[in-house]
């Protein structure tokens, strides 16, 4: 059991590959085939560069308020790589790679960030919640979903987001002690990006990992390497199968970067050095991958080059897609607050309409 | 038929939908082994098992956080809220996720679900469990807020919510809930969200109240049985969404407008109505609708509760003032 030997309490680190993409554990290296291994890797790539075009899109004022995910594309996409279609994801809001490789298409999850609803609902089968503004109040529907999939024995395991700052937050406490209190199949993935705009992680708690608040809820924690997406799937994946088993939820500590700003309206150089930023983009989960990949005669820089120029095509021609869907119509906005509109809502709605027709 | 009071009524609402539909389960504090603290809940989980009637941890976002999982994944839930003084905790729940997300998700995602609370003063309890926060909940676009005053009606209309795609946040008058029994059949039925009931007919004075304040009003009309006083009693049932026609209508009819509820006066649900009532009966008013409601003061301990409770007295006394305007 990883968690044993990589327990919080031996202040040990899961890692399979280090920053340079050198296996450190060949033991722990998941058998997985070349296609696998690609698509892992691609995934990551197409959120790099969807994440860096989102970046200018808003630069040009083409999209609102965006979060970066730059420099934690393998904390999501290990963890998501290691489910099953019939799982869930539960996401915070910094999670558009992880998104993409549970199949949430990319001109939905750019929609969100456009100021369209139509970014937040998913095909039912992907399995994916939508994005969650309130910090950690999205963990208490995770608890709520593996309570319903436990009873009506569904088999299907919850893979729940929040960061660094949101472990301070009361549903942070409420959620990991309901899931663990009732074994669910629950597995709780803080992406410890070190910032919560700009509070340091060392502000948030006095603990001295955060997979330590495990030990205090009765559950296994462990922390990963959120970098490498080896360590991140072979700790998902031992999860997954515990909580399978009805033995619980774990909770998994990625530590990793947020090389980005914490949204496009926040200027990260106010509160952190030049020199943690270089320190971290070393330690990029895509340069590791990449060399991992093409020491294993899986990939070429060649086809790098080709994957990144096709990718960009692709980015904008989406992009451009979702700007084409223009404004929301008046009756969509009030369409969706109930399912049937009540006589009062219908009346104000044709008395907008009303004014609408008498204005023009 | 049956004699149930409010609390028999709450009961046999829920065990016959957790009979009648395998996806419905209540849990909450002390809801599950014990039955809850007013027992609405007693003996389900001897009846349906640990899974569908059970004990939470003590927090209430978690509470409500999960209900939202629960109806995301197929359960009708209904949790329960010790006392709705206790609620604030799983406010965050219940405004940011719970009222939005069947439109954040544009229907994909309705959350059936019906939050239960005892609300209300006139228990003598202590800080936090007398409060009327109606307003709170109806304000919210995506909730619909219910509040029965009979047994009949409580077994109805928590039907009709279970029943209902939407969130719906059930409060029950605690004051009343063992006060009277009533018949009430054994067999499904439904009162109607969104419908108020004309108690009494009459062409005096337009009154309207809800859960334990109705019986209240009640209690005043009979101390004016002397008096050439018609009062046209309205149960409203639903503040959200309430039924805007039945008031209209009634105060056509009598020219006058009383609103009584225990929730503070400012901002308070009588505001509300008295917007309506003005908007699209203002021709029709002989005297200014008026407000009687619980005073903009924290509702005090027990030993001056009494200077907060709404009594049939000064109801009857409202009731002649604005009559006689």
């Amino acid at each position: 059991m990883l968690t044993k030997t990589y327990s919080p309490l031996k202040d040990k680190i899961l890692e399979v590959l280090d920053y340079k993409g050198k296996v450190v554990n060949e033991k722990l290296v998941p058998k997985l085939d070349k296609e696998f291994l690609l698509n892992m890797y691609k995934t990551m790539m197409l959120g790099r560069v969807a994440d860096t075009k989102a970046l200018q899109y808003q630069r040009q004022g083409r999209i609102l308020t965006y979060a970066p995910i730059k420099g934690q594309e393998a904390a999501q996409v290990g963890v998501i790589a290691a489910l099953d279609k019939q799982d869930w994801m539960v996401p915070a809001f910094r999670e558009l790679a992880g998104m993409l490789y549970k199949g949430a298409p990319l001109k939905q999850l750019f929609m969100y960030w456009y100021g369209n609803e139509e970014g937040n609902h998913f095909d039912k089968d992907l399995k994916i919640l939508p994005i969650s503004v309130p910090i950690a109040s999205q963990l208490n529907h995770a608890a709520g979903l593996a309570y319903a999939s436990k009873i009506k024995k569904k088999g299907e395991v919850v893979v729940a987001y929040v960061g660094d700052g949101g472990t301070s937050h009361g549903e942070f406490h409420e959620a990991v002690n309901f899931s663990a209190v009732f074994d669910l199949p629950v597995i709780i993935i803080i992406q410890n990006n070190q910032w919560a705009i700009s509070t340091p992680r060392s502000s948030q708690t006095k603990a001295k990992t955060l997979a330590h608040k495990a030990i205090g809820y009765g559950i296994e924690g462990i922390q990963v390497d959120g970098n490498d997406p080896l360590a991140m799937y072979i700790a998902t994946k031992e999860a997954k199968e515990k909580a399978l088993r009805g033995e619980g939820p774990t909770l998994i500590e990625a530590l990793t970067y947020r090389l980005g700003p914490h949204t496009t309206s926040d200027d990260p150089s106010i509160y952190r050095s030049d020199d943690e930023v270089a320190y971290w983009e070393e330690r990029d989960p895509i340069t590791r991958f990449r060399i991992y990949l093409i020491e294993l005669g899986h990939w070429t820089l060649e086809e790098d080059k080709a994957l990144i120029k096709e990718y960009k095509d692709y980015v904008n021609k989406i992009f451009k897609e979702v700007e084409e869907t223009g404004l929301i119509d008046l009756d969509e906005v009030f369409k969706y607050n109930y399912e049937t509109m009540s006589e009062d809502l219908q009346n104000q709605l044709n008395e907008y309409k009303e004014y609408i027709k008498e204005a023009k | 038929m049956p004699l149930m009071t409010i609390i028999d009524a709450v009961k046999n609402t829920i065990d016959q939908q957790m009979e009648l539909n395998d996806n419905v389960v209540t849990f909450g504090e002390d809801v599950g082994f014990e039955g809850g603290v007013f027992r609405a809940t007693k003996g389900l989980q001897q009846k349906y098992g640990k899974e569908r009637s059970f004990d939470t941890p003590l927090a209430e976002s978690a509470i409500i956080g999960s209900a939202v999982g629960m109806a995301v994944n197929g359960l009708i839930p209904i949790p329960e809220i010790q006392f709705s003084g206790f609620v604030f905790p799983a406010i965050n729940q219940i405004i940011t996720h719970v009222a939005r997300y069947r439109n954040r998700t544009k229907g994909t995602y309705s959350l059936p679900m019906v939050i239960r609370m005892p609300y209300g003063g006139g228990i003598r309890a202590l800080e936090h469990h007398s409060e009327s926060i109606e307003s709170l909940f109806a304000h919210i676009p995506g909730l619909k807020v219910v509040i029965p005053s009979t047994p009949y009606d409580t077994k109805g209309l928590l039907t009709a919510a279970i029943k209902d795609p939407d969130p719906v946040i059930f409060l029950e008058p605690k004051r009343i809930y063992r006060a009277f029994k009533q018949e009430v059949p054994t067999e499904e039925y439904i009162v109607p969200i969104g419908k108020a009931k004309v108690v009494q007919q009459g062409d005096t004075i337009t009154v309207v109240a809800w859960g334990a304040m109705v019986r209240e009003v009640e209690n005043a009309i009979k101390l004016l049985e002397n008096e050439k006083i018609n009062v046209e009693l309205i149960d409203l049932r639903t503040i959200q969404p309430y039924d805007k026609q039945t008031l209209i209508n009634s105060v056509k009819k009598t020219g006058r407008f009383l609103v009584v509820h225990e929730a503070y006066k400012s901002y308070g649900p009588g505001a509300e109505l008295i917007a309506t009532i003005n908007e699209q009966a203002f021709l029709y008013l002989e005297a200014p609708p008026t407000r009687l409601a619980g005073f903009d003061i924290t509702i005090p301990l027990p030993k001056g509760e009494h200077h907060f409770i709404i009594t049939p007295k000064r109801i009857a006394n409202e009731i002649k003032k604005v009559s006689s305007f």
